[in-house]
């Protein structure tokens, strides 16, 4: 086992490595800086800016001194606000993010397991095809509309929750809402198919001859089996919080790093747009190095082949 | 029949499927008994109803079956009828059953101490620990070695001779008065097979249980059974002690089986085989099903189905070459030959009993 | 029993050559249908799939078909009919009849803006006064291409690779998979963001950046699945007859790899639109006079609070096609699983 998480560990390192290089000489081949907006700068002001920002150096030193800094998680100065490092920016923002995408992927992934199994449970009736119905407009409409209905259905004419801007946790409903419903549907559609693939299977066949009430064969066979996979889908579900939260944020003007990353996109902030890359994969490698020991955990078949590894 | 020595009765059951196309009649009234403490085993190639007459029995059918007809007659009432809950209660407890496929019919998630135990939770009402213990004790019983370091292992961390063994510990941790066998050595190694009919017998005698053996492998059959029902296409063709099939059988069908079922004995370089598949069971045909395929088959079998004849008191057979107008017809050389050993052993044994003083006493037994 | 039945003379004599003729042992009642006749059998009696069908080749019709045929102009800006409400002849219901609420009361905005009495706009008029319904049409046309277009690619790059992939086997599988690990470990976002930044935002950079992120999925799929067939003995027949590799890839492996790669477009096309509409929705993708669903969604998503239908058509429209092609998919999914089959 320990061996394993030193090789994941190292994949995991080789990984991020590989991202701040990619990332860092994509930015090299960006067309202008911010400071091609800012008209009627003289060549000596220009040159300082860049001495202030180290561009007038090589690329490969400029290379060094990133990889250097990402290391100790110094991603260099904001662009758009020149005074702020980018680490500062980052670690002023995360929390609201991470707040929202949690709570999001728990409410999502703990109704999405209920709806689901429900589905399977009673297959082919009204509430499976409800509970199909749920999942499949989960996943056809996008969280950013979800997010403008709910904000002005229940925010402003409901007026139960607060609309926007960051406070206690009743801020955080109507973003969490709207990321949620992806992964629920997500999850929904992935407990149904697995556990109706599971209820077909022989060992609950085998479970039902041992007299086994069928919420007995339930609860002691078909629920385990069929939500232990459902780990591996966590890791796309983190991808799927991600990328909503960007516009989630934004219309719910959450200072999370979402909106940030938006913004730093629009005003071409490259630091705080590569210290946020590097971020969100860091965040992206971990939850998928985390879902694959628990899975490795849990399921009794995987706890021996990581040891053999 | 109503022997008092019958434990289960199944009559005229008549089971259809639903499917797209139509009814698929998958048993077509058959009738059978099952007596305290016999090996009966029904015979039969794949899609002739075996498998669906167990499901049936133990009320496991998919959803898409349908009992048209019949009765199954355990301990003075109808299984047919009963609840579902009255259902759970038998299952496991009275009537359990072992599976085809040992690597897929056990939780691959859960500890198989604990899945042997989960019959004595569920029926007795026993607590964990003391269940566990008594699970330890049936994995030492079926012959699991090293049982106490085992019993927290799960499934995949054996072998597949070892989790068969580990299926009928489950099937048998409640002294079960019948067990399904549904062709539990199938999916094995030829080596292990022998070992789990062995043991098989082995705990029926300990546990005086009854076995519907359920199976398409003649060969195992001769050491395990005492009587034998062949299937053939959703109906019982023929049934009789072990000896009456093996040595005497009556009908085309067996025959064929017999005769595709290679011995010591054969010769030459060609298995027969029955030529043809089964009929389509959407639409079975008049008269008698396997008349396609039977080369010995009269005209009346494609227009009427034929009863069955009797034998002996307990061989009978459906098929119209019983008649008294039948023409005599030569079974092939392979059947002939047995036959004829069979003529042998009853000779020998007439000899034997008159050489007993003491009579035996025979089994009275109407049709 | 058997002697109380009446039996006819010749009942016992052994059946004539005619007789067995007449008797096919092989007869199969049910119809024999072929793998693709029996998913076509499955798929139809999919209500979902087939209403999606239908839906999504209305979409399809309507969308093209508005380059030849378009109610209005879609960019041409009319200032003085700006903001009408959807007005649909014959339909009297509040917000299909052309009435807004102003200041608490319901007045006719048409006959405001001075409009004849002819004039309709079935879904309203923006801001400019520009044909809302035009727009819709012309922007789900823009979307359907990106994304048509992105999936195209996505499918060669995937399917190409993955059987790669797959066929090789041994160190350049792992070494491939560990690129497809590495790309899977940023947010798909992120890097079409990225490199929508270096190619410009546009159209093509909008395909570009969705084809090039996307495949990852197929590849995994096909990848699998050709290591399965792979070792199914009839591809190791073509192998020992010596068929060359890329005969057995089109021949062989590609047929029976069309279900898995089918079902996966079906997902693929939604999430391409869905990649689209929230990068034009952020503002870094189609920009005007082009629009597309997402920069619709955005413009009506300003105005929500007073002209909801601007907003609520193209976010109905979006969510209808997304639901189609979700629905398609699943269907197909079950039509070509036999595990399903009943």
């Amino acid at each position: 086992m320990a061996k394993y998480l030193a090789k994941r560990i190292f994949y995991l390192i080789l990984t991020l490595f590989i991202v701040i290089t990619v990332t860092f000489f994509l930015m090299k081949l960006l067309p202008g800086t911010p400071l091609t907006n800012q008209a009627k700068l003289s060549k000596s002001q220009i040159a300082l800016i860049y001495k202030q920002y180290g561009l007038d150096k090589p690329v490969w030193q400029q290379y060094v001194l990133y990889l250097a800094g990402a290391v100790r998680g110094n991603f260099g100065t904001s662009f758009q606000f020149s005074d702020q490092p980018v680490s500062y920016l980052i670690s002023s923002r995360i929390e609201p993010s991470l707040q929202i995408g949690l709570q999001a992927i728990i409410v999502g992934v703990i109704v999405g397991i209920i709806i689901g199994s429900f589905g399977a449970m009673k297959q082919n009736t009204w509430a499976d095809t409800s509970a199909t119905i749920v999942s499949i407009l989960g996943i056809s409409i996008p969280s950013f509309v979800l997010a403008v209905l709910l904000q002005y259905y229940l925010g402003l004419k409901a007026g139960w929750f607060p609309i926007a801007e960051w406070g206690g946790f009743s801020y955080t409903v109507l973003p969490t809402l709207a990321l949620a419903f992806t992964p629920l549907a997500e999850s929904a559609r992935f407990v149904r198919t697995e556990m109706v693939d599971v209820l077909s299977s022989d060992y609950i066949e085998l479970a039902k001859a041992k007299g086994l009430s069928r919420m007995g064969v339930i609860y002691h066979h078909a629920l385990r089996n069929s939500l232990i996979p459902l780990i591996t889908i966590v890791g796309p579900l983190a991808v799927n919080i991600m990328t909503g939260s960007m516009v989630v944020e934004n219309i719910f003007s959450i200072p999370g790093i979402g909106e940030q990353f938006v913004k730093s996109v629009l005003t071409n902030d490259y630091p705080t747009i590569m210290g946020l890359t590097i971020v969100y994969s860091f965040m992206l490698c971990v939850v998928l190095l985390v879902t694959d020991i628990l899975y490795g955990i849990v399921d009794p078949r995987i706890r021996i082949t990581g040891k053999a590894n | 029949m109503d022997n008092e020595k019958d434990i289960l009765e199944v009559r005229n059951l008549q089971v259809n499927f639903k499917t797209y196309a139509g009814d698929v009649k998958a048993i077509r009234n058959v009738s059978f008994d099952l007596r305290k403490g016999e090996t009966l085993a029904i015979v039969g190639e794949s899609g002739s109803g075996k498998s669906v007459t167990t499901r049936t029995i133990m009320g496991l059918n998919a959803t898409n079956a349908d009992i048209v007809n019949g009765s199954i007659m355990y301990k003075g009432e109808d299984l047919l009828k009963k609840s579902e809950k009255d259902m759970e209660a038998i299952r496991g407890q009275d009537i359990a059953e072992i599976f085809q496929d040992p690597m897929t019919s056990l939780d691959p998630t859960m500890k198989i101490g604990r899945q042997i135990a989960e019959p004595l939770m569920v029926h007795k009402g026993m607590k964990k620990e003391k269940a566990l213990a008594q699970a330890l004790e049936m994995m030492k019983l079926v012959g699991i070695t090293d049982a106490e370091n085992r019993i927290n292992d799960y499934p995949h961390q054996f072998s597949g001779g070892m989790r068969q063994r580990i299926v009928i510990a489950i099937a048998l941790v409640n002294y079960p008065e019948i067990l399904i066998a549904d062709e539990p050595t199938t999916a094995l190694d030829v080596t292990i097979q022998a070992q789990i009919l062995n043991l098989m017998k082995e705990l029926q005698d300990k546990i005086s249980t009854s076995i519907i053996f359920i199976t398409h492998d003649l060969g195992v059959v001769a050491g395990m059974a005492d009587r034998v029902a062949v299937m053939y296409a959703g109906k019982i063709v023929e049934y009789g002690t072990v000896d009456e099939i093996f040595y005497n059988p009556k009908h085309p069908y067996t025959w064929g089986l017999l005769s595709s079922m290679p011995t010591l004995d054969t010769k030459g370089d060609e298995l027969p085989s029955i030529p043809g598949t089964p009929p389509d069971l959407l639409d079975p045909p008049v008269g008698d099903a396997f008349a396609a395929r039977n080369q010995y088959a009269l005209k009346i079998d494609t227009q009427q189905e034929p009863p069955f004849f009797k034998v002996s008191d307990t061989h009978y057979a459906a098929t119209w070459l019983l008649h008294p107008d039948a023409p005599k017809v030569t079974p092939p050389d392979q059947i002939v030959a047995r036959q004829k050993k069979y003529a042998e052993m009853q000779a020998a044994l007439k000899q034997q009993q008159a050489a007993n003083t003491v009579p035996v006493e025979e089994e009275e037994e109407q049709q | 029993m058997a002697d109380t039945v009446k039996l006819p003379e010749d009942s016992f004599k052994p059946m004539t050559p005619a007789d067995r003729a007449a008797l096919d042992s092989e007869k199969i009642a049910a119809p024999s249908l072929t793998f693709a006749q029996d998913a076509w059998r499955r798929l139809k009696k999919n209500k979902g799939a087939w209403v999606s069908l239908i839906v999504l080749a209305i979409v399809f019709i309507m969308a093209f078909g508005s380059i030849f045929v378009s109610p209005h102009n879609p960019n041409a800006v009319n200032p003085s009919y700006a903001n009408l409400p959807s007005k649909i002849p014959g339909i009297g219901i509040n917000g299909f009849n052309g009435t807004l609420v102003q200041a608490g009361q319901r007045v006719d905005a048409y006959k405001q803006a001075g409009a004849s009495a002819g004039t309709y706009y079935i879904m309203g008029t923006d801001y400019l006064g520009r044909d809302l319904f035009s727009r819709v049409l012309y922007g789900t046309r823009i979307s359907l291409i990106i994304a048509l277009v992105a999936t195209f690619f996505d499918l060669t790059i995937g399917v190409t690779y993955g059987m790669f992939s797959g066929w090789k086997g041994g160190r350049i599988d792992t070494f491939m998979q560990r690129i497809i690990e590495i790309i899977l470990s940023i947010p798909n976002l992120v890097v079409i963001v990225l490199l929508i930044l270096i190619l410009k935002p546009g159209m093509t950079s909008i395909i570009i950046a969705i084809a090039l992120t996307s495949w990852t999925n197929m590849a995994r799929l096909v990848r699998a699945q050709t290591m399965e067939l792979k070792s199914q003995e009839y591809i190791l027949a073509a192998r020992t007859l010596g068929e060359r590799p890329l005969k057995i890839a089109f021949k062989h492996l590609l047929p029976n790899l069309s279900s898995v790669i089918i079902i996966n477009t079906m997902f693929t096309i939604p999430n391409a639109i869905f990649f689209e509409a929230m990068l034009s929705y952020i503002g870094i993708g189609i920009s005007s006079p082009q629009a597309s669903l997402g920069t619709l969604l955005n413009d009506g998503q300003k105005n929500f609070q007073f002209l909801p239908y601007q907003m609520w058509w193209p976010a109905l429209v979006l969510s209808i096609v997304m639901l189609a092609f979700n629905l398609l998919g699943d269907g197909l999914r079950d039509a070509f699983d036999p595990r399903t089959k009943e």
